[in-house]
């Protein structure tokens, strides 16, 4: 099976989707009757839209019998759901000990400050977000990475410059 | 001519080539006309030499490795497929030292079988030891993993067979099985390889658990990090419900057992069981009080046997085996085997299942051939981000959960992480502190205001501003959030820094002494 995701979700060609509440009801319904659903119910949304907008709050309230206070306070607390989409390229880089042992958060900090970018920023282009994540279970090959989902092993500076070269291109042929 | 060859799927193998390697044997076989099979496996976990390659011959498989995809035309023209000569030749991969000094148990198909396949885990051994179960009853299938001696691996080393024996005792009308495989620590990838190299091992033992304590319901709460992970237990629960081995009256026993896939959302403490049963119930990762107990009140209120990938992976060998055969293995009172990842700055990474009781320098020094960088070993951070770092003057102490606390440590979840003479011990301790601030749930105060004011307290330290001072704040805050902290999170955040303020204390005085 090939995988190709991006931030963990299935990976689109083209921009995400606009907020279409017809189909945010119909993925939330589909997981509201489990044991336990709204952590699938927000995966999907993400998997769908790419984040998970304000405007999904009251469905999801609706649909789990909650307040809107606890729906934000589930989205708030996890990492993972943005409130708008990332880039359209994802690059998850790992910050944690076994990365930092090779030199990964000198790494981090060049490409950080080359691209103006703090963690968690876009650039300007819209191109690419770099996000800090902690242990992909990489740690026999440091520095790791998640680039759109695929793994990256004992990255260095010139395949980081490769990286982000593509996610430019990219996006000017699309 | 029709050859097979292994290449792993592995998340580690993929991150260093494998994918392009078997494009490039698919491409070169059509070119020459060979009819290739390429099974896609785990990893055997001997990271510096993936993508490594096996070629099924007469006389067993010959490794090749690590092979770059520019390789594949070479190999096939050295004849790799009868195991030809080539400089990347490894022969029988059982022969390989890393792999020979191993006692694999829990990890004895990882990288051998097809782990898309249930027909291939029952011809390698697998569905031995839930046949056995069912012959035993549930009670017997109880004590024989309490007499195995089998300590949870997650980190926490409780007996998993007590957990069991509670919540078998429970009156409820619905149990359920959690699998926790939300493998956070850095430096640790055991549950990431069993998923994806041997995950019928792992459905066999939550299988095992479910008939033992009477649950019906299993979920398995992995991380998101994992997509491949992910792909291959979803994979995989398909294979094995479609076998008869999930669903209803399994294998004609009467027994009922489902299991489910369930992924996270970037949250460490989730790895803590009590948040992980929050966090599958849907709601905010926050961290209960115990008691109740989990056994007695988990999941939805209900009993529940939540254990880590490694203890349930380990179950169906203790069941096969027999329990004595487990506890025959072992340190003091750590039984069996322990799998250790050795990683970060090491120059051999990779899987090590051995028994406990060998030594934490001859895992770096030896088995792990010192740093990858070639200068010498200063810190090693053993149990992932809440362990401790120790210096080399503890490399004599074995690996055993009571003997690393007794020098102020612990094993966790297995994982070593090697840093070179490199390292700023007192970076390091700021980072343990910031990851607690990033990580914690907020319920309790030790650890949501004591890591926010560590970190504060680490730069003052390093700007060499009242260093004395400072260093006593340190050390009181470790204390409180030791003793204060709700969880481990907390409670085990002063390990890193209090060790690293301990053996490396000049990396916390340098900046005052400038």
């Amino acid at each position: 099976m090939d995988i190709a995701m991006t931030d963990g979700y299935p990976r689109h060609a083209q921009p995400e989707p606009a907020w279409d509440a017809a189909q945010a009801s119909a993925l939330i319904s589909a997981e509201a009757g489990r044991e336990g659903g709204l952590l699938p119910a927000l995966h999907a949304l993400m998997a769908a839209f790419g984040c998970v907008p304000e405007a999904a709050e009251p469905l999801l309230a609706s649909a789990f019998n909650l307040s809107r206070a606890e729906i934000t306070g589930v989205i708030g607390f996890y990492h993972d759901f943005r409130r708008a989409p990332a880039g359209r390229h994802v690059l998850k880089l790992c910050r944690a000990e076994a990365c930092q042992s090779m030199n990964g958060a000198a790494l981090a900090a060049d490409l950080l400050a080359r691209l103006g970018l703090e963690w968690g920023g876009t650039t300007a282009d819209g191109a690419l977000t770099v996000e800090p994540v902690y242990c992909l279970g990489l740690c026999a090959m440091p520095p790791a990475a998640l680039f759109d989902g695929a793994p990256i092993g004992r990255l260095e500076a010139r395949r980081l410059a490769a990286l982000v070269a593509d996610a430019s291109r990219v996006e000017q042929t699309a | 001519m029709s050859a097979r060859i292994y290449l792993p799927r592995d998340a580690g193998a993929l991150a260093l080539g494998a994918e392009a390697v078997a494009a490039a044997l698919a491409r070169e076989a059509r070119a020459r006309g060979v009819t290739l099979e390429i099974v896609r496996t785990g990893s055997r976990g001997l990271y510096w030499l993936e993508p490594m390659l096996e070629v099924a011959t007469p006389s067993g498989r010959i490794a090749y490795g690590p092979v770059a995809a520019e390789e594949v035309a070479s190999l096939f023209a050295a004849d790799f497929l009868a195991g030809g000569a080539h400089p990347k030749h490894l022969g029988r991969p059982e022969e390989i030292p890393f792999l020979k000094r191993q006692t694999r148990l829990t990890f004895a198909r990882v990288g051998i079988v097809d782990p898309a396949s249930a027909a291939d885990y029952a011809a390698h051994g697998g569905w031995l030891g839930l046949a056995r179960a069912f012959a035993l009853g549930p009670a017997a299938t109880v004590e024989e993993v309490v007499a195995s001696g089998l300590r949870g691996r997650g980190g926490a080393g409780f007996p998993t067979g007590i957990k069991w024996r509670t919540a078998a005792g429970a009156k409820a009308a619905r149990k359920y099985v959690v699998c926790n495989a939300d493998e956070g620590d850095s430096g640790t990838f055991a549950d990431r390889m069993i998923m994806e190299g041997d995950p019928f091992v792992l459905i066999e033992g939550m299988l095992i658990a479910g008939y033992a304590v009477g649950a019906s319901k299993g979920y398995l709460y992995t991380r998101s990090e994992y997509p491949h992970a992910i792909a291959a237990m979803a994979a995989a629960i398909l294979a094995a419900r479609r076998a008869g081995f999930l669903g209803e009256n399994i294998q004609g026993s009467g027994f009922a057992f489902d299991l489910e896939v369930r992924v996270g959302a970037g949250a460490y403490v989730c790895g803590e069981e009590t948040a992980l049963l929050d966090s599958l119930e849907g709601k905010r990762g926050m961290v209960r009080a115990k008691p109740p107990l989990p056994a007695l009140q988990g999941l939805f209120g209900q009993p529940t046997v939540i254990n880590n990938v490694i203890s349930l992976a380990s179950v169906p060998v203790i069941l096969a085996e027999g329990a004595k055969a487990y506890q025959d293995l072992g340190h003091g009172r750590s039984r069996g085997t322990m799998p250790v990842q050795l990683a970060g700055n090491i120059r051999y990474p990779g899987l090590f299942e051995a028994a406990f009781g060998v030594t934490l320098g001859e895992l770096v020094e030896e088995i792990g051939g010192g740093t990858a960088s070639g200068r010498p070993a200063r810190a090693v951070q053993v149990g992932g981000p809440l362990g401790a770092y120790f210096p080399r003057a503890l490399f004599d102490t074995p690996f055993d959960y009571e003997a690393f606390a007794a020098r102020d440590g612990l094993i966790g979840h297995g994982g070593v992480v090697v840093f070179d003479d490199s390292v700023d011990m007192a970076v390091q301790a700021r980072f343990a502190m910031e990851f607690c601030a990033i990580e914690s749930c907020g319920k309790c105060t030790p650890c949501r205001l004591g890591s926010t004011r560590g970190v504060e307290v680490m730069d003052r330290i390093r700007e060499g501003r009242d260093v004395e001072k400072n260093l006593a704040l340190i050390t009181d805050l470790c204390e409180t959030m030791k003793f204060g902290s709700l969880c481990a999170l907390g409670g085990f955040t002063p390990y890193p820094v209090m060790s690293a303020l301990t053996h490396f204390r000049a990396d916390f005085t340098r900046a005052a002494a400038a």
